[in-house]
């Protein structure tokens, strides 16, 4: 027994003092706890938050313009744009210097074509320009103000020194601009022009379709939750075999066989021409548009919404109903002012949830939405596997990431995210 | 449950317009595939309503009752197609049979409370019609695509000779083109060890993990978790996005710096990444099991002596084995239905299954992807089954009951 005291201070067994014997043990435990977490946790930020932490600075990042064209950026630093005369002699032989350190190494065309996401034309212009400045010496062959804007009339053009001092910084809100349909000009943000203004609209467009998705998952997985709540046990059980099964099935598998069922020569289209409803000539368009996109993908994320409705509205005694009926609620009332405040939060749950997973989605639009069904999520792999905009990318899945975390939080808010059921 | 409900006969006045109301549905479908659908209608509820005044006030023989419309349906069904409008249309005669005496005896009320208005009754059979219309959202898609392909040719679609059921219009090449075929053999080998190396690295880390984090005196659990759950919470893209880079940086130190293989550094890359999507999985399912654990079982049996390796093997283990088992089932279907990362990391040594069939999907249709998905479906019933059987299990040793 520990109990032995001395002046006062109860002690171990061992003769320290017993606070300190305990507090030792618990942070013993607590360590122990934490080892067992550690391996994980490291694998995890190694290998995921770390890339993703690095994909995200990619979106500011402009290192390439001062790497490339050190000495330039730093003597293009004093010219004042503002007068609209081209710089002095001393910014062209800086220019010079530095191109052709990079014409060596191969890198001005990376230069030009990060250059051109700001103002095309300047990747033919370094690409051009280069393989005429690589006969010229950057000591001997100086000046070189009149020589550089005989090879291209670019480097004659005010513009051109603009955009290069705009885009100086080894940090840019460039990408960040581009993103939402502006763009950073030498005088300020402005809008890019009409016919380029895309992006926005497809932000609006991911939302408004996942919003449409959302609510159709609501409307078609309320009865169903409904009933699985409200049938006996054994009954229950069986009908949600009939809910995982698809949850269950390869997303894949889904997808191709919303393919099968939607094509113009597909499962509907058949059907309906067969029973008479749609003239043979004149079959429906179900697939390759916004329609495709949206029903496929309700009734892949259609198990998500269900599911935590279900468990919801099991804790829901079937008693209250009857008690509401029984003072005299009709049945609407005894349902939309009893019941339906007591299954919110499962609506709210599955919501988030197929909202989350919708607005980020690329496998079904891509497959099923042809041009007008795609999301941001489309446009983002396009710029990373063949525009090669890898900051704009960047850029664009850093705000669809804000607006998913901002909804996981609402979640985790809502229903906590130790509650997160799966089958 | 209440005691049933005692029934009655309901007078012809009900059973007449509603039978022949319901007929109408019949009739306006036909009626519109042969030009007119008002005619149609009229046609289909006569006929129904005719057929249920003769079986009830004529004949009053149920069973003989339902050979005849069985029967008749048929007659009129072959005489218009073929074998499977014939059943179709037999079917169709069951069911109005059925129809007519489920509402002239009152059956339909039988185990329903006997206090029910006739427009609850009426709501109770509406809402499981509704209800019923969207499970067949839910499973049709799946299921059209099976006898898809057993199709003799190569279309998408059902061909008029699978509609007439000719044995020649069905085939099994599809699914020897998918086991003989050298490229989709590859990609199954490739899913195939892709997918278990994968999941044995987040279960096990997973397992240990969840183990720390159910302990009371675990340091910022909230932040841990919100780090351990986040591969499930980031949009795939901007996952593959963001592992893009970072592997292909990882790849290039391991081939040039460490002399490795290079198909060997893409099945590494790929199996790090579809590890780290598991995870989430390993963790929501193990720790689940681990609210019901009891820890006093891990103390009695440090009490008698053993370590902490042989109570955790021993003692725990033993105990949360189901959720285990079904974390891992989740971390292999992630890996194995995996695509975007491993279109945006893998090189085409790794191609993997799913990948195959995107590619499938978007280039060359071939219908080897129906066989494939086929497959695939009566996997996931096999891994629905397993997964369903362990979770009654863990209620089963948890106390709980077993529903």
């Amino acid at each position: 027994m520990s109990d032995s005291t001395a002046n006062g201070l109860v002690l171990a067994a061992d003769g320290t003092p017993l606070k300190r014997s305990l507090s030792r043990a618990m942070r013993r435990q607590k360590m122990r706890a934490f080892m067992l977490v550690a391996p994980l946790l490291i694998f995890v930020l190694l290998t995921f938050i770390y890339p993703i932490g690095v994909m995200l600075s990619r979106s500011v990042q402009n290192d390439i313009v001062p790497e490339t064209l050190p000495e330039t950026v730093r003597v293009l630093g004093a010219w004042d744009a503002s007068i609209g005369e081209l710089p002095n002699e001393a910014v062209y032989a800086a220019f010079m210097r530095d191109m052709s350190v990079a014409i060596e190494a191969k890198r001005h065309t990376r230069l030009g074509s990060r250059l051109n996401y700001e103002k095309t034309g300047f990747s033919s212009m370094f690409r051009q320009s280069g393989r005429k400045m690589k006969k010229l010496d950057p000591i001997t062959d100086a000046p070189f103000k009149d020589k550089l804007i005989k090879i291209h009339k670019g480097w004659g053009d005010v513009e051109t020194w603009k955009t290069l001092q705009t885009y100086s910084g080894l940090y840019t809100s460039g990408y960040f601009l581009n993103a939402v349909d502006a763009r950073m000009t030498p005088e300020g943000m402005a809008w890019q022009p009409e016919d380029k203004q895309i992006l926005l609209k497809l932000f609006g467009r991911t939302l408004v379709m996942s919003l449409i998705i959302t609510g159709s998952c609501i409307l078609l997985g309320y009865p169903i939750a409904w009933l699985l709540a409200n049938v006996s046990p054994r009954n229950a059980n069986l009908l949600l075999i009939l809910v995982l099964l698809p949850f269950w099935t390869s997303l894949l598998v889904r997808t191709s066989a919303w393919k099968v069922m939607l094509q113009q020569n597909g499962v509907i289209n058949e059907v309906l021409v067969w029973i008479g409803l749609v003239p043979d000539g004149d079959r429906l368009i179900l697939i390759n548009n916004e329609f495709g996109t949206i029903v496929a993908m309700t009734h892949i994320l259609l198990p998500f919404m269900i599911l935590p409705m279900y468990s919801v509205m099991q804790t829901i005694p079937p008693v209250y109903l009857r008690a509401a009926k029984s003072m005299g609620a009709t049945n609407w009332t005894a349902f939309w002012r009893v019941y339906f405040p007591q299954s919110i939060p499962g609506i709210g749950a599955g919501s988030i949830l197929v909202f989350i997973l919708s607005i980020g989605y690329y496998i079904t639009p891509e497959i099923v939405g042809g041009t007008k069904g795609v999301f941001i999520s489309n446009r983002i792999a396009y710029h990373i596997s063949s525009s090669l905009n890898w900051g704009l990318a960047a850029a664009l899945g850093t705000i669809l990431l804000i607006v998913v975390l901002a909804l996981y939080w609402a979640y985790d808010r809502i229903v906590g995210i130790d509650n997160v059921k799966l089958g | 449950m209440a005691a049933p409900t005692p029934i009655s006969r309901k007078p012809l006045s009900f059973v007449l317009p509603t039978a022949g109301g319901i007929g109408a549905f019949l009739g306006l479908f036909l009626g519109t595939g042969n030009g007119s659908g008002l005619i149609g209608m009229l046609l289909g509820a006569a006929v129904i309503a005719a057929m249920a005044y003769g079986f009830i006030v004529d004949l009053q023989n149920e069973k003989l009752a339902k050979w005849i419309s069985v029967i008749g349906f048929g007659i009129v069904g072959y005489m218009f197609g073929g074998i499977i409008l014939t059943i179709v249309a037999g079917l169709v005669g069951m069911f109005y049979h059925w129809l007519i005496y489920w509402l002239y005896e009152g059956r339909y009320r039988a185990k329903l409370l006997p206090y029910l208005t006739a427009g609850q009754v009426l709501w109770h059979y509406g809402f499981r019609c509704i209800a019923a219309l969207i499970f067949i959202f839910l499973i049709t898609p799946i299921l059209v695509i099976i006898p898809l392909s057993f199709n003799a040719q190569d279309f998408f679609t059902y061909t008029p000779g699978m509609l007439r059921l000719d044995p020649d219009a069905y085939s099994l090449k599809h699914y020897q083109d998918f086991f003989t075929n050298n490229e989709w053999q590859r990609s199954l080998k490739n899913s195939l060890t892709i997918a278990p190396i994968a999941t044995v690295i987040s279960v096990s880390l997973g397992t240990l993990a969840a183990v720390g984090l159910s302990q009371s005196h675990m340091p910022f659990k909230g932040t841990i978790m919100a780090i351990l759950i986040s591969p499930m919470i980031v949009p795939l893209i901007i996952s593959a996005t963001g592992m893009f880079f970072f592997y292909s940086q990882l790849g290039q130190f391991m081939e040039n710096s460490l002399g490795m293989d290079k198909n060997l550094v893409g099945y590494i890359k790929v199996i790090l990444a579809h590890a780290v999507l598991g995870i989430p999985f390993v963790i929501i399912t193990v720790t689940a099991t681990l609210v019901g654990f009891d820890q006093s079982l891990t103390r009695a049996a440090a009490n008698m002596g053993a370590n902490p390796m042989t109570t955790f093997f021993r003692i725990q283990m033993p105990l949360i084995l189901p959720g285990v088992i079904s974390g891992g089932l989740f971390a292999f279907i992630t890996s194995f239905d995996e695509v975007v990362v491993v279109l945006f990391i893998g090189s085409a040594g790794q191609k993997t299954l799913p990948w195959q069939m995107f590619t499938g999907l978007r280039e060359q249709i071939s219908p080897t992807i129906l066989a494939v998905a086929t497959i695939l479906v009566v996997v996931s019933i096999g891994l629905l089954t397993v997964v369903e059987l362990l979770r009654r299990r863990s209620e089963r040793l948890r106390g709980m009951s077993p529903a």
